[in-house]
């Protein structure tokens, strides 16, 4: 009880952080810092407890009456949540740490209170989904949760852009909550109540109507594609520290709803499993092929996140799969690579729109192919981004590449090692689970060459600086926690464990995860190529000192004068990997064609947009806007009509309940 | 323990032999005496006594391509069994480890690339990165076969099982990865006809227009590197086209020695009778090398 009601005071103090801003002057600095601070309490508050219920402490609950007809107040923390409270206590925090230097109440008089309040509410809502318990107060948190999310990305809408992409995230979300009011209504016909529990008999029907409305009621949410469409704008159209929590943990709270469903639900069926795996492959693939076509950095992060998603839900697909077919070893591979992969992705993904956030306020732009050459002006932001790039590359020895290591053994057992009959299922996962991660290191290359390295191809980084402290700190903390837990994977190993056996009881059987994997071992080989590159670094010195090493030009087949903007951009080195996946991306180009010995000026762009938005969602929008004129009469833009509305709706639906009884 | 000095000894000091070994089957072919055997060493001993030029428009990156490329390609060839022998270093998983120190070198080499700003070095990354997303596919269709065929997650029994388990049943889906994997190890090592290590106009290559900037001791590392990325990429292969054991180790080692030496003579022979592809026809045969793979798959589990 007592750990509990330090849960819930954190939650309060991160959730209404931004209040006491909103008090004061629209220019006062006091008010960020003292919501700067109440973040930090909420957030070491709120790690205490989850560090108490790690250590062994009883998980704690409680479920009263509060005056909402049918609902209760029932919260609970079991490791599957506490796994999922780390990130939420983490990240905001470092975020609004970064916020400090990065959107200063001063310089942002207009939106800055708004954005605090916001990006607070946005905190503490997502906290409270995590541990809620109950179908309404579940449903309650989310659309605090979105809503803040909206006002928080929605900060400069004095821009366009921003209102589009606003507009089109507050459209999805809510299609997404309609979903969960299915699915919550189906839990309540299925089980009596509202309370999330287990233990419930579902007949076969309703158990997958429940798991296909979690899925694509979160999927909106998560970014599961098709149903990603809001989320490349909002992300690049909000602050960074805004996108960074968006990105590193709102987005799993769409992952969170699908596994806490499936946990809920008593049984799995095959074509679940195979069904997100497919998904999760699709996602995970085109993701990346659609953020290999982007020139925004933002969008480029944004799309970088569909993929991770889309990595995850091959491990949750692979531990429904392993759990219908009594495979424990799939369960807690598949599983427990899906989760610390959350983990992962809250790490280097905050991590690189900090970074972001930092060089587009350094380049004045977001446009990669105008950048280049920042590494000499900001190095400290260059090297942790690199951090950031080979940790989300899945490469060793970062933390990326010990969550897709534990999803491609769970993968690669999944073809039935030896004797065993398997699923072929599992083995495409693992191919198209390779080829991501060899597009994303294909991506990744690209911004970390076209942003950092070379020489400028524009003015505007040439008066750039490094950020301040407050901006550089939240990034080494998190490019720490992606060293830490990459090159120590084992440490993350009893939590993973706990949360994967909340999920499925079953998965005990498998035993640990380092009985089932040598995790250690990571750690070995880790440590093995730190020392390696150590020697040849050495050896390196040891015959340079003897040497002459002297500073050149870059060598250009002898050409007298090359200028930055003959470099290779992000767009030219992609152009090829756009050109393979052009049924995918559909690729736009407009040139103009030369004619003629002496040619005039000429130009070339290249575009590539979100497929299912501008090919699909909004031609049919439109078209249905023109086909039926008649509708907008219902739509007169004055909120007294629309409460009047509202109040006919419940009338109906009273009318309704009443005959039914 | 002698074994495994013997492992490192051999990582160590034959790769340069095998470019030797190349580079004179490709001088039989073109009716040349061509140069000694040992040329490959005489070339890596010679870089490394020169000085080092280094780009302005260069970072740390630039030097940092080499050194990680270096230990990553050395860290893998500790991973693999060669001959008869264990790995030095084996674990289960360790076959994702292997295949993604390549993308670490990959990640290193393309980065310090485009570090030097030039359009050239540019032009190889991007080649690069395009053609690993078509042959890391196929790599890990011809590991699963492996995995399959062995029941074990390791890579040292992995690639000794077609030795220890030949049958007629696996021997088709090992034939169809031998040659996807033949396809994937010309990519990846910069041969004919992906790539042609010995021209010298910057516009048609891949690996060498991505190190035109690199000099001296740094230059000396990266062809180390790919000597070493070679030898362990061909023993990989040869563990699946030529799974044959006589199971004594000083029967099997000099086994393994002659088959390496004669994966180099084909190699160079494959050169010598090829052109190098159109670039825009590189992606066909390496989604050729997947489609081989996938089938052997496919026609493993069927």
């Amino acid at each position: 009880m007592n750990g509990l009601l330090i849960l819930l005071i954190a939650i309060a103090a991160m959730g209404f952080s931004g209040v006491p801003a909103c008090l004061l002057p629209a220019r006062s600095a006091t008010g960020q810092r003292i919501a700067t601070a109440l973040m930090a309490i909420g957030s070491v508050l709120g790690l205490a407890v989850v560090a108490a219920i790690l250590a062994g402490h009883a998980a704690p609950s409680l479920n009263v009456m509060w005056g909402l007809p049918q609902s209760r107040f029932a919260v609970a923390v079991d490791p599957l949540s506490a796994l999922f409270l780390l990130p939420v206590f983490i990240v905001p925090m470092l975020g609004s740490v970064y916020g400090l230097g990065y959107w200063k109440q001063s310089e942002h008089p207009a939106n800055g209170c708004r954005v605090g309040l916001a990006y607070g509410l946005l905190a503490g809502a997502m906290a409270l989904v995590v541990i809620a318990r109950d179908g309404l107060l579940f449903l309650l948190a989310w659309e605090v949760m979105a809503i803040a999310a909206y006002f928080a990305a929605a900060a400069e809408d004095d821009k366009t852009e921003v209102r589009k992409a606003g507009w089109i995230y507050l459209i999805a979300t809510h299609i997404g909550t309609l979903c969960l009011f299915a699915m919550f209504s189906c839990w309540r016909h299925a089980t009596g109540s509202f309370l999330l529990e287990t233990g419930h008999a579902f007949t076969a029907v309703m158990s997958s109507s429940v798991f296909v409305l979690a899925l694509i009621g979160f999927g909106f949410k998560a970014g599961l594609m098709p149903l990603h469409v809001w989320l490349p704008g909002a992300h690049a159209n909000a602050p960074s520290h805004v996108s960074a929590v968006m990105s590193g943990v709102m987005l799993k709270m769409g992952v969170y709803g699908i596994v806490r469903m499936t946990a809920l639900l008593p049984v799995s069926e095959l074509w679940w499993g195979t069904l997100v795996l497919a998904v999760g492959g699709i996602t995970s693939v085109a993701g990346i092929a659609f953020a290999m076509g982007q020139r925004d950095l933002k969008r480029l992060l944004a799309y970088s996140s569909i993929e991770n998603i889309g990595i995850i839900a091959l491990g949750v697909g692979l531990a429904l799969i392993g759990r219908s077919q009594g495979h424990a070893e799939w369960v807690l591979l598949g599983l427990g690579g899906a989760l610390l992969h959350v983990w992962n992705h809250s790490l280097f993904k905050s991590l690189l729109f900090f970074n972001a956030g930092a060089i587009i306020h350094a380049a004045g732009t977001r446009e990669i192919d105008r950048m280049g050459g920042l590494a000499k002006r900001l190095p400290r932001v260059m090297a942790l981004f690199a951090v950031g790039a080979v940790a989300i590359c899945a490469l060793p020895p970062l933390n990326g590449f010990v969550s897709e290591w534990l999803l491609y053994l769970g993968l690669f057992r999944t073809v039935g090692l030896g004797a065993e009959t398997g699923t072929p299922a599992g083995a495409f996962a693992a191919a198209a689970l390779a080829m991501t991660g060899a597009l994303a290191a294909a991506c990744f290359v690209k911004v970390l060459g076209a942003v950092f390295l070379g020489a400028p191809r524009s003015e505007a980084g040439n008066h750039a600086h490094e950020p301040p402290a407050t901006m550089l700190a939240p990034m080494a903390v998190l490019a720490c926690g992606c060293a830490g837990l990459g090159l120590f994977p084992l440490a993350a190993a009893p939590l993973l464990e706990s949360a994967v056996r909340t999920w499925s009881p079953q998965a005990a059987g498998a035993g640990t995860l380092a009985a089932v994997v040598p995790l250690e071992r990571l750690t070995v080989a880790g440590l093995t190529l730190a020392v390696f590159a150590g020697a040849v670094t050495l050896i390196l010195k040891m015959t340079l000192r003897q040497q002459t090493v002297r500073a050149g030009l870059t060598w250009d087949c002898g050409y007298a004068r090359p200028t930055g903007r003959m470099q290779y951009t992000g767009s030219s080195l992609g152009d090829a990997l756009v050109a393979l996946t052009a049924l995918l991306l559909w690729p736009r180009k407009f040139r103009t064609s030369l004619h003629g010995l002496f040619p005039r000026p000429s130009s070339f762009k290249s575009l590539v947009s979100d497929t299912v938005l501008d090919r699909l969602v909004m031609p049919v929008f439109h078209a249905v806007g023109q086909r039926l004129p008649r509708l907008r009469v219902l739509q007169q833009g004055q909120t007294h009509v629309y409460v009047l509305y509202i109040l006919i709706a419940m009338i109906v639906l009273l009318v309704w309940c009443g005959m039914g009884s | 323990m002698i074994a495994t000095i013997l492992h490192v000894l051999v990582l160590l000091l034959l790769p340069p032999l095998l470019l030797g070994v190349i580079a004179k089957t490709k001088a039989w072919f073109a009716g040349r005496v061509g140069a000694p055997f040992l040329q490959p060493y005489y070339d890596l001993a010679k870089l490394m006594r020169r000085g080092l030029v280094l780009s302005t428009t260069t970072t740390w990156v630039f030097r940092a391509g080499p050194i990680v490329t270096l230990a990553a390609t050395l860290l893998a060839g500790l991973l693999i069994p060669m001959g008869g022998g264990d790995a030095p270093i084996a674990f289960a998983g360790d076959l994702i480890l292997f295949a993604y120190l390549f993308g670490l070198a990959r990640f290193f080499t393309t980065s310090a690339a485009l570090d030097t700003g030039s359009a050239f070095e540019g032009m190889g990354s991007a080649r690069e990165v395009t053609f690993a997303c078509l042959s890391e596919p196929a790599l890990f269709f011809a590991l699963l076969v492996l995995a399959k065929i062995s029941g074990s997650l390791t890579l040292t029994a992995m690639l000794q099982a077609p030795a220890n388990t030949l049958s007629a049943g696996i021997a088709a889906p090992l034939v169809l990865i031998g040659i996807g994997l033949f396809i994937v190890l010309l990519a990846e090592t910069c041969r004919i006809p992906v790539d042609d290590p010995t021209t010298h106009l910057e516009l048609t290559m891949i690996h060498e227009a991505m190190v035109l900037d690199h000099s001296g001791p740094l230059f000396s590392m990266i062809l180390y590197a790919s000597a070493v990325k070679l030898l362990v990429l061909g023993t990989v292969l040869l563990h699946v086209i030529a799974p044959f054991r006589f199971g004594q180790a000083w029967l099997d080692g000099p086994l393994y020695l002659a088959e390496i030496l004669g994966l180099a003579v084909v190699i160079g022979i494959v050169e010598s009778v090829m052109a190098r592809l159109q670039m825009r026809r590189v992606p066909y045969l390496l989604v050729g090398a997947l489609l081989f793979c996938g089938f052997g798959f496919i026609l493993l589990i069927r």
